[in-house]
């Protein structure tokens, strides 16, 4: 199969979507002439031209505002917040509005909205563009958040999100952008709520998010050697959660440690945890674990930043003590 | 308030609905009090020529969207009194089958694409709106209703930002009733004329008297016919004065008595019947019949929410999600 990064799969996603659908296009802060932040929307306005590929201001709110209309008026936008950092700049537009527009109406109104959002830290990037804000966001009954790990991954659950008629949050982690995998030639997609067996195993079950899912590989690779045969699964979407498999690896390794790049408190792993204690509990042979990153402010200093974010020697040292 | 070249009919009509909204407002504050209404409501007593003034405008495929005190858009763009009051109490009957409430009426079919809880929350939605209608190449408008204490949200002055810049078809039609909630206008910014702000992104800023029904259809038509026509926003300010609280129930200790009582001689209702009268468009006997109608209406409505059926618990999680996903996302 042919491979390509994570970044170059969104932006494949993005084109095929585009001209699949004369009612999806793009807005957010130079994504068109300065081809993205991070390069992702690239050359697309070549293609598409400045109506279908939108620079805007630097106004979150409305940008995400104007989205959320857009959509309700039968279009299928899809916005780019530079940065999660910048989501709580738009956030009443995402929490009060795109969340609550279909149910607050009684169904009359559709918001077919995907904010694609950059996450995670990528090394002295500071407290103000290096965080994981998807644990805020589970919590909101009406949005869907999806969390990609892979090349292939992200193109099919894009798609998805596209032509979904449910507002999206998308989180790309920057970390991941220059990844290679593999992607299948041709459309598909890959539905909400199902998660991926990563790598199978029967002593410990990781569970990780977003850019957490390789470093639980590393770790899962380590831990091999000292004996220890670990699975990792990767949700792929936090809302839909993908219960059935998480629970079944859950029952059938009895130990399970949940990996977020996110402050470890009051996050998706804690949810998932809770799940887990809920519906499992019978069958956990030592304590549920989460790792995340210490609750402080991402520092700036990377000797500092290290201590902070989790890494593979903080799952190595969660899995060891489940033994 | 000159009445000379308009048909007797469209002048009627305006009467008529602000009448109407009147009558809705003025009952839902007694069903509440009696406890059909359970949520908290805000009327626009005193305000209602800015929304029918404003609706007389536009198309019916025309869009509005709405603000916390939204039952006169609502109604002035052709909302159905029944529903909106079944949706005020609650009912499975009610314009959002009673998941929205009076801060949410919302419905489509008339060009109402939702009220808003919060303050300033809808400004960037119209734009939104505005911006699928120029995609399209559709010749469509969109309106936006806030207040005077909403043009101190940033989305606001995003949304001017953002609609100028790019042209779209929208109206920004902030309803200065001087006071932001209880906080006089005077303590909450430091200028007077709101249109004003229209200057900071090139586009006109126009004042006009939001008591004065006409006037302010005046200036609507000409906002309306510069979006239709691709020429981009306007910022219209209607200035009026709310006859009542901001909600129903505050007690108002931000004003005198004596204050609301002299701003009732500014009452468009009574302005526009006087120049009715005065100009023998209609008579005493006919205004008294436009407001029984009126009365009428709206004691159907509320005897229909009354009767109407309340939402079924079990089916709460309807309209979460276009789908449930066999009940993962919940």
């Amino acid at each position: 199969m042919r491979e390509m990064t994570y970044a170059q799969a969104i932006r494949e996603a993005l084109a095929e979507e585009m001209r699949r659908d004369k009612n999806v296009f793009l807005m957010g802060e130079d994504i068109a002439i300065f081809e993205g932040a991070f390069g992702v929307t690239g050359n697309l306005w070549k293609e598409f031209g400045l109506e279908r590929v939108r620079d805007t201001p630097i106004s979150e709110a409305a940008i995400v505002g104007a989205g959320v209309g857009a959509a309700i008026m039968g279009k299928r936008p899809v916005v780019e917040i530079m940065f999660g950092d910048f989501l709580p700049v738009g956030m009443d537009q995402i929490v009060n509005q795109a969340a609550k527009a279909r149910y607050m109406s009684g169904g009359k109104v559709s918001v077919p909205l995907t904010i694609r959002v950059t996450t995670g830290a990528t090394g002295a990037a500071a407290g103000h563009h290096s965080q994981s804000f998807e644990g805020w966001l589970i919590g909101i009954p009406g949005l869907k958040i999806a969390v990609p790990a892979s090349p292939e991954d992200a193109k099919g659950l894009l798609k998805t999100a596209i032509r979904g008629e449910d507002p999206v949050i998308f989180f790309e982690h920057k970390r991941l952008y220059g990844m290679r995998g593999a992607v299948p030639e041709g459309d598909f997609t890959i539905p909400f709520g199902k998660a991926r067996l990563v790598r199978r195993g029967k002593d410990v079950t990781l569970i990780g998010i977003s850019g957490m899912v390789p470093t639980c590989l590393e770790a899962a690779e380590e831990l091999q050697r000292e004996g220890v045969d670990a699975e990792v699964i990767d949700p792929r979407t936090l809302v839909p959660l993908d219960r059935d498999l998480i629970l079944e690896s859950a029952v059938k390794t009895g130990r399970v440690v949940v990996v977020q790049e996110a402050h470890s408190r009051g996050g998706a792993a804690a949810e998932i945890a809770a799940l887990i204690a809920e519906h499992a509990m019978d069958w956990m042979n030592a304590p549920i674990l989460r790792v995340g990153a210490r609750n402080v402010p991402i520092p700036y200093s990377p000797v500092l930043e290290q201590e902070v974010l989790p890494g593979k020697e903080d799952i190595i040292a969660a899995v060891r003590k489940l033994f | 308030m000159k009445l000379e070249g308009y048909p007797k009919d469209f002048l009627i009509d305006l009467y008529r609905r602000m009448v109407l909204i009147r009558e809705f407002d003025l009952r839902a504050v007694t069903a509440r009090q009696q406890g059909l209404i359970p949520g908290f409501i805000h009327p626009s007593e005193g305000q209602e020529a800015v929304a029918v003034g404003v609706c007389a405008a536009l198309n019916s495929d025309d869009v509005i969207v709405s603000n916390h005190r939204g039952h006169a858009h609502h109604i002035a763009k052709g909302g159905d009194v029944r529903t909106a009051m079944a949706e005020l109490a609650g009912r499975e009957t009610g314009d959002c089958h009673g998941r929205g409430g009076s801060l949410h009426v919302a419905n489509f079919r008339i060009g109402n694409i939702g009220a808003n809880g919060i303050v300033g929350g809808g400004i960037p939605i119209a734009v939104g709106a505005a911006l699928a209608f120029q995609y399209g190449g559709e010749a469509r408008v969109a309106v936006a209703f806030f207040g005077d204490g909403a043009s101190n949200q940033g989305t606001f002055h995003e949304a001017c930002n953002l609609a100028s810049l790019w042209k779209l078809p929208v109206v920004f039609v902030c309803e200065n009733n001087h006071y932001g909630e209880g906080t006089a206008q005077a303590r909450h910014m430091a200028i007077e004329r709101i249109a004003n702000r229209a200057q900071a992104y090139g586009m006109p800023g126009v004042h006009v008297d939001g008591n004065d029904v006409l006037a302010v259809f005046e200036a609507s038509k000409v906002a309306v016919e510069r979006a239709r026509s691709g020429l981009g926003p306007t910022l219209i300010e209607a200035e009026t004065d709310r006859l009542c609280g901001a909600y129903e129930g505050d007690p108002q200790y931000y004003r005198s008595k004596e204050s609301v009582e002299i701003l009732r001689q500014k009452c468009p209702i009574a302005r526009l019947r006087h120049a009715l009268l005065e100009s023998h468009i209609s008579t005493e006997d006919e205004i008294t019949v436009y407001h029984l109608d009126a009365k009428t209406k709206i004691d159907e409505a509320v005897d229909f929410a009354g009767k109407s059926p309340l939402p079924d618990p079990k089916q709460v999680n309807r309209w979460v999600y276009v789908d449930s996903h066999q009940g993962k996302v919940f």
